[in-house]
């Protein structure tokens, strides 16, 4: 019985909220934002050596002043699928450098491109971005051993984005968003020859004089080209037969090179 | 031209490994070693993650090392039995390197270990030969006859229980110094991606007193046994063998070795060990210097999670 005055009652409120708006209508809409993909899967094929992905949006009612007077800025992020990642440390031992102290990371994000109208600073506040958790600066790496001190992991997570972005994984362009008119853009995030496969998530913020106004997402899905993708699915849903195939392949090249090329 | 990996998962130059892979076949031709000792690293500095480096090096050993057991075997210079039971021991050393391998790279100290074995390893075997062939070296210039080893001298070796008679061989040993032979190499070549003809060849020769004509043939014939052991175990626990760059580097390397092989002919014996040893040392003193050098990063990082 419980459950089903519950149920009800979720229905009328849902109804409620549905008809809100029409019976509310304020005077100026709100501003909005959206963003489209022309695909949504873009394969690596075995010539891939980074690209540019163009990503096209639009402001829903902006507003003309505001838009004139260029208060609007939009941020544009690519954001790659969350993994786990150790970092390690090498510290001299006896001469040799030795991976020493290690820290994990759970839900790394794989790549991080960012694509922005101006500068992050000049956009917002920090705190800002520390609130909506954007840009690689301020995205939170969650330590796998949170009793770690908070030195020692404010150390690796800085060595953390540093690799990420010395390795082209994480980006920033600034500049990479431009308005093409009032309302429409264009966002150009950089894709590194690195680029993880799995499902990134591509997000757009918009702000109107510093102040943060809407998000909007769309997904992408990045995939290795139809040979590639065969061959590494194959190594690992059918390893052992894989492994014949390698060897069966070795044996197969040298005996034919023997044969090319024999000298005896 | 580039070309992207499957397994490796980056972008790689077509040229640069066919040409890595035909530079090492004429070397491995013309001082007939399997040349995995000097593919391993040449990937690692090319940047190929040293896991797959390895498992993939094992992959291409195996064309090269069948390619020269054929002509050996055609010549039977191979001895089965002896061989059989090299491989035998090299089984159980494949399959613990395998497992030091997988514990290794969780603990984050795979490139490490590898790096130290093989500055270890090269550096011995290549001191050892550069003394060894440049001391013939002076003797023939000298005009002195060179001073032949007795193989028909016995060490403790010969002395050890369980014996076992190889007819190829011409030889009565115990199997005891066989399968631990065979062992050290299996785990070698499952955790530095290595044929390890380079020890085995010496092995056979001075501790067990194996004819040198039977011996590369036989050791050959186990290489390519071990390392496709190798492939397929590294295939299936740790998927890192890259059939693309395997085939770039064989394709490469079974051309190189035949012009290297002339190239052999033409080379007087003590003078090909000088240059191979001298070889083998510029690469572990290249390794070294990359153990001992401040790295321009100290910090690094990998997935997380990998058995």
């Amino acid at each position: 019985m419980a459950g089903l005055r519950a149920f009800a009652a979720t229905i009328s409120l849902s109804l409620f909220l549905a008809l809100s708006p029409a019976t509310a209508q304020t005077p100026p809409p709100a501003e909005g934002i959206q963003i489209g993909l022309s695909t949504d899967a873009i394969s690596i094929t075995a010539g891939f050596s980074g690209a540019d992905l163009t990503i096209f949006g639009s402001l829903e009612n902006p507003d003309p002043l505001v838009s004139r007077q260029g208060r609007y800025d939009v941020v544009v992020v690519l954001e790659g699928p969350p993994r786990p990642v150790v970092v390690r440390r090498k510290d001299r031992v006896l001469g040799v450098w030795i991976n020493l102290q290690s820290e994990t990371f759970e839900n790394v994000p794989v790549s991080y491109s960012v694509a922005t109208t101006r500068p992050l600073q000049d956009i917002a506040d920090p705190t800002k971005y520390k609130q909506l958790s954007l840009g690689a600066q301020n995205l939170y790496m969650k330590p796998a051993d949170e009793t770690d001190s908070p030195t020692t992991i404010e150390e690796f997570t800085a060595a953390l984005r540093e690799r990420k972005t010395a390795t082209g994984l994480y980006s920033e362009n600034v500049g990479g968003v431009q308005f093409l008119s009032q309302s429409l853009f264009r966002a150009t995030v950089r894709l590194a020859p690195n680029i993880p496969v799995g499902t990134h998530k591509a997000r757009a913020f918009l702000f109107k004089s510093g102040m943060f106004v809407k998000e909007s997402s769309a997904q992408l899905e990045i995939r290795k080209s139809g040979f590639e993708q065969s061959i590494f699915r194959v190594a690992h849903d059918y390893s052992f037969l894989y492994g014949v195939f390698a060897v069966s392949l070795a044996m197969l090249t040298g005996w034919l090179g023997r044969i090319v090329f024999r000298k005896d | 031209m580039g070309i992207y990996l499957p397994i490796a998962e980056i972008s790689v130059n077509v040229f640069v490994l066919l040409a890595m892979g035909a530079a090492v076949g004429f070397l491995s031709g013309m001082f007939g070693v399997g040349g995995g000792f000097l593919i391993t690293p040449l990937l690692i500095f090319y940047n190929i993650p040293p896991a797959i480096a390895v498992a993939t090096g094992a992959n291409q050993v195996i064309a090269s090392s069948f390619s020269g057991a054929l002509s050996h075997f055609k010549r039977g210079t191979l001895d089965f039995k002896l061989g059989g039971v090299l491989l035998a021991g090299g089984i159980v050393g494949s399959t613990a390197g395998i497992y030091v391998f997988a514990l290794l790279r969780r603990l984050g100290q795979l490139d490490l270990f590898i790096s130290l074995l093989y500055v270890a390893l090269l550096g011995t075997v290549g001191g050892l030969m550069l003394v060894e062939s440049v001391n013939a070296l002076r003797a023939t210039r000298s005009g002195a006859a060179p001073v032949l080893k007795k193989s028909g001298q016995h060490n403790w070796i010969h002395r050890l229980p369980f014996k076992m008679r190889f007819r190829a061989s011409k030889l009565f040993v115990s199997v005891i110094p066989v399968l631990g032979l065979g062992a050290a190499i299996g785990f070698l070549s499952s955790i530095m991606g290595v044929g390890g003809g380079f020890i085995m060849v010496p092995a056979l020769i001075y501790l067990l007193k194996v004819p040198t004509n039977v011996v590369i043939g036989t050791s050959l014939f186990q290489i390519i046994f071990t390392s496709a052991y190798t492939t397929l175990v590294h295939a299936t626990t740790n998927q890192t063998v890259d059939v693309i760059l395997a085939f770039l580097l064989m394709a490469g390397g079974v051309a190189g070795a035949q012009y290297g092989a002339k190239a052999g002919q033409r080379l007087r014996g003590e003078q090909l060990r000088a240059l191979l040893a001298l070889l083998v040392l510029a690469v572990a003193i290249r390794l070294a210097i990359d153990l001992f050098a401040t790295p321009p990063n100290p910090y690094s990082l990998s997935a997380a999670g990998l058995s």
